[in-house]
């Protein structure tokens, strides 16, 4: 090559990394879930989406207290609360102390003609007050009837209780010292809504650093008690840290190790920096296109990224192993070894292509990322590296190990019998776990710990916090338009609740009445004059006296002087909060969240359901069920990465016949890379790890990185191309010993992702080369 | 004969000893050892605001140490569970699900009855002085509150029975209202 080639070369690159600099120096680097949404949801996916980043239970903190004993808990607990209700960071601080209470009843009191469902003009008619009376006074009889007592005189149409049964909240914590405990006691509780939504990990953490804070520096703080905490919040903040934690971790070991191992066979500083420079290039081209690409780099895919290292270092050993000294020996390899290893980096391309076009973001970060990594490390390699190399650059001989090689490769061919049995065993394996082989839950991908998942529903069992699966969820131009359809929608709802298909039901309306609603319910109300007449006449038959009502007809002409309640008067209310977490605007659009519950001891029938909301001609509704929603999701999800995998060894395949144009030579090639793929699937069905997308991807990496391999191995039939050289038997021993480091790492990840792709490809990568090795046309025949 | 007159004395003098010495706590022990019944009951409860009396019927079930419930047909059918701590009311379609610790004056009502049928006395006098009059086959428990917060809402409930069953519970408010449940033998099981 002529030196000012050369020198462009070495100036491309270089520009070309500080390029790449650049951009990462302004890429976002994400750990949230975003990586696991679709790129274009459906109207019920991107529902679940708002719900998991800043929906009803994303802003939830569930606080636990343990250790000491209970009264110290207790006291604790007070005092936390005590000082985050200060906090702006928190909407809610509820440990179970009456803070709201008074407040609550006197909203609810003071607005029940405005709130009360049962307020319709039929109910201020004779007759219906006379029945309204009679009830209220057989509620007097009642066991809970002192409660009521003091309310006959103002509110004997029971508003009142209405009310009190509309807005039953179901269980509540036990009491213990005056603050919620577990049902065993064994806990002090507490539920924070944070103002930052589930998906602003950094605000999140501010309230978890606050809630720590605080329950450090109370003054009943004792060593004897721990602080606990979980939610979606919480998840996310620690899923980060998690994240963070692996890929700087994975980075250094991996980089350590493969140095440790090129140190050995190289015996030189200079060969090992010179053999990280196309590794570098890779990792820097791979963030810089996907930063490009997608926007944000999420850290899965960085420490997916460290695992490449050991694949784009096979490159550069290739050349240091297979090459001779000389920059002459140098053009040797070029035309020699360089249209196989093409070759290979080709159909690597071809395999990753197809993640691409996943519709799982994650996956096609991955894609890019090994595209744009492996094909910098590889034109690197053949380009910048040969001019940068000293003359009479040398490595440690390799010889010795590439003459046993050899020797083992002559005897390969009796491990053939034993290889298919092995083969044979793995296909049978296969199929008997045919029914449980994948793992179809989407948590399988959450980088949370069990541990931490047990805390969680521990936690939230104590509490009580609803599980929100069932969603009917109403939209609409403006809050008064959404208020009126979940008007109507409750209604619905509520006739499913009298036949006993749903438990209960939650909505926005029932805090917040639309206006026409309200003015309905004034208009029901008599005025005073009128109303003491009926009074009258409604008393007879009944043990009381119509003058015993006067404060009630007071109450009524007062309301129907007063304006129709606004959302600002619900504020520093529980109702207020209620009414946060189910009504709210995005982007000029007002959608109103109706939470369904399930009757005890059976589901919801979701099809009756979605029957009886279609009867209306309302439009914009939607009824979720999210966690089949979740499942579909990621089902689908894996249904797409299955297609996409054959697709990319199909690919392979497909270029393999393109170049060689024979089917035999190209199914020699292939076989040894399937014998892995099977091997690896049966080996992770006999450990019982179920498989999840990432051992998908895992698998398709095996074919890809094996297929350089087999390449190596193969020859044409009655090829006069002398059999496979010493030195290229090692080569291939450093690069695959390499490639099974750097994704070895990954299977001791507590991530499940990286994870999974680490005991797929390390244990394939190896086995790939073993049975291509074994199944190679031995150079004897 | 002298040996019956004598046998006779003695019966006649331990039955006045017994029934004289019956303290408190003999009571309470009693009681206590009346693990479940069940009974009918008639409560009427006079309230100033209302001309005449209102009046419900049902039956009561108490299993030691801490569950009642109370079921009342007339006039309206409902039904009241205390377990431990909680109290469930079903009323018609409506469920109430209520904490006593939330309700303190409920509370301390509905803990007087409760305390009585178990015989806790440490749990009584947590609430009230307790002064009790007559014998075994006649005996009246009065409950008289401690508390100021309780003084306002409850002057005396005044529980009376026979041997180890409760007849009657009577409990005065401070406003004047009071009411008045009867029960028939509260049957051991």
């Amino acid at each position: 090559m002529q030196v000012p080639a050369a020198r462009a070369a070495i100036v491309l690159w270089l520009g070309f990394l500080l390029a790449c600099g650049m951009v990462i120096s302004r890429s976002q680097f994400t750990t949230d879930l975003s990586a696991f949404f679709p790129r274009s949801p459906t109207p019920e996916q991107q529902l679940l989406l708002d719900q998991i980043t800043d929906g009803l239970a994303s802003r939830l903190i569930l606080v636990g207290i343990e250790g000491a004993d209970a009264p110290a808990r207790a006291v604790l607990s007070k005092q936390m609360a005590q000082r985050l209700r200060a906090d702006t960071a928190f909407v809610g601080v509820n440990n179970g102390e009456p803070v709201n209470t008074a407040r609550d009843q006197a909203f609810l009191f003071n607005h029940r003609y405005l709130l009360s469902a049962a307020v319709i003009p039929d109910r201020f008619s004779v007759d219906g007050l006379h029945a309204a009376l009679e009830d209220s006074i057989d509620l007097l009889s009642s066991s809970a009837g002192l409660l009521f007592k003091s309310l006959l005189p103002r509110d004997p149409t029971g508003e009142m209780v209405q009310l009190l049964n509309q807005f039953n909240s179901g269980s509540r914590p036990r009491m213990i010292d005056g603050a919620w405990a577990s049902r065993d006691g064994a806990r002090a509780l507490l539920v924070m809504q944070t103002r930052t939504t589930g998906a602003d990990i950094d605000g999140q953490q501010y309230a978890m650093a606050a809630i720590r804070m605080a329950f450090e520096t109370a003054p009943g703080a004792t060593p004897a008690a721990r602080l606990v905490m979980t939610g979606p919040g919480v998840f996310s903040v620690t899923s980060r840290e998690t994240i963070k934690n692996q890929v700087s971790r994975l980075f250094v070991l991996s980089f350590l190790l493969i140095a440790v191992l090129l140190l050995l066979v190289y015996r030189s500083f200079t060969v090992l920096a010179l053999g990280f420079f196309p590794v570098i290039t890779g990792v820097l081209a791979g963030i810089t296109a996907v930063s490009l690409g997608f926007g944000a780099v999420h850290g899965i895919t960085l420490g997916f990224g460290t695992a490449l290292i050991g694949e784009a270092v096979d490159y550069s050993i290739y050349l240091f192993v297979q090459s001779g000294r000389s920059s002459q020996d140098r053009q040797l390899w070029i035309r020699q070894f360089w249209p196989t290893i093409r070759l290979g980096v080709m159909t690597s391309l071809c395999g990753f292509a197809a993640l691409l076009l996943s519709g799982f973001p994650g996956l096609a970060q991955l894609g890019l990322y090994s595209m744009a990594g492996l094909l910098a490390a590889a034109i690197v390699t053949r380009f910048v590296l040969p001019q940068l190399l000293p003359e009479n650059f040398r490595i440690r001989d390799v010889t010795g190990t590439g003459l046993v090689l050899s020797g083992l490769l002559r005897r390969a061919p009796a491990l053939r019998r034993p290889a298919a049995m092995l083969l044979l065993v793995a296909c049978a394996i296969l199929f008997q776990h045919r029914d449980h082989l994948w793992n179809d839950r989407i948590s399988s991908l959450s980088p949370v710990s069990p541990a931490a998942v047990e805390l969680d529903s521990s936690l939230r069992a104590d509490v009580g916090a609803p599980d929100v699966r069932y969603l009917v969820v109403v939209s609409g131009a403006s809050r008064e338009s959404v208020l009126r359809s979940a008007e109507r929608v409750s209604a619905i709802l509520q006739s499913q609740v009298d036949q006993g298909e749903l438990a209960g039901f939650e909505s926005p309306s029932r805090y917040l009445p639309s206006m026409a609603t309200q003015r309905a319910r004034l208009d029901s109300l008599p005025p005073p004059a009128e109303l003491t007449a009926r009074l009258a006449q409604a008393v007879q038959g009944l043990p009381v006296r119509a003058q015993l009502f006067a404060p009630f007809v007071d109450d009524v002409a007062s309301v129907r002087d007063r304006s129709l309640l606004q959302a600002v008067d619900l504020e520093q209310t529980s109702m207020g909060m209620a009414l946060d977490a189910l009504l709210m605007q995005r982007d000029g659009r007002w959608s109103a969240l109706m939470p369904l519950t399930a009757p005890k001891a059976a589901g919801i029938n979701a099809g009756r359901i979605q029957r009886a909301l279609n009867a209306t001609d309302l439009t914009d509704i939607l009824f979720v069920d999210m966690k089949a929603e979740s499942d579909r999701l990621y089902s689908g999800y894996l249904r797409e990465a299955i297609g996409l995998s054959l697709g990319g060894l199909a690919a392979i395949i497909g270029l393999l016949l393109l170049i060689f144009r024979s089917p035999m030579r190209v199914a020699r090639i292939i076989a040894p890379l399937v014998a892995a793929v099977v091997t690896v699937t049966a080996g992770l069905a006999v450990f019982g790890q179920q498989l999840i997308i990432l051992h998908l991807v895992g698998l398709l990496l095996v074919a890809a990185v094996g297929s350089n391999y087999a390449l190596f191995f193969d020859r044409e039939a009655g090829s006069t191309v002398p059999a496979i050289s010493p030195g290229t038997l090692a080569s291939m021993l450093f690069a695959s010993l390499t490639t099974a480091a750097g994704f070895g790492l990954l299977a001791f990840s507590s991530v499940p992702i990286l994870q999974a792709m680490g005991v797929t490809v390390a244990p394939g990568v190896i086995l790939a080369l073993v049975y291509a090795a074994i199944f190679a046309r031995s150079s004897d025949a | 004969m002298r040996r019956l007159y004598a046998a006779l004395a003695l019966m006649l003098l331990t039955g006045t000893i017994h029934a004289a010495a019956l303290n408190i706590d003999q009571l309470m022990q009693g009681l206590a050892q009346i693990r479940s019944g069940h009974a009918g009951f008639v409560e009427k409860k006079y309230i100033a605001m209302l001309d005449k009396p209102v009046e419900s019927s049902g039956e009561l079930l108490y299993s030691a140490p801490d569950r009642l419930e109370k079921r009342t047909i007339k006039p309206k059918p409902e039904s009241m569970i205390l377990d431990g701590g909680t109290l469930v009311i079903e009323r018609g379609r409506q469920k109430h699900t209520l904490q006593l610790q939330d309700y303190p004056e409920l509370a301390a009502v509905i803990d007087s009855i409760r305390g009585t049928l178990a015989g806790d006395r440490k749990a009584l006098e947590r609430s009230y002085r307790l002064v009790l009059e007559g014998g075994v086959e006649q005996w009246v428990l009065q409950l008289l509150p401690v508390d100021e917060k309780m003084q306002a809402l409850i002057k005396r409930i005044r529980i009376t029975g026979v041997r180890y069953d409760v007849r009657s519970i009577e409990i005065n408010r401070t406003d004047g209202d009071s009411s008045l449940m009867v029960i028939d033998k509260l049957s051991a099981r």
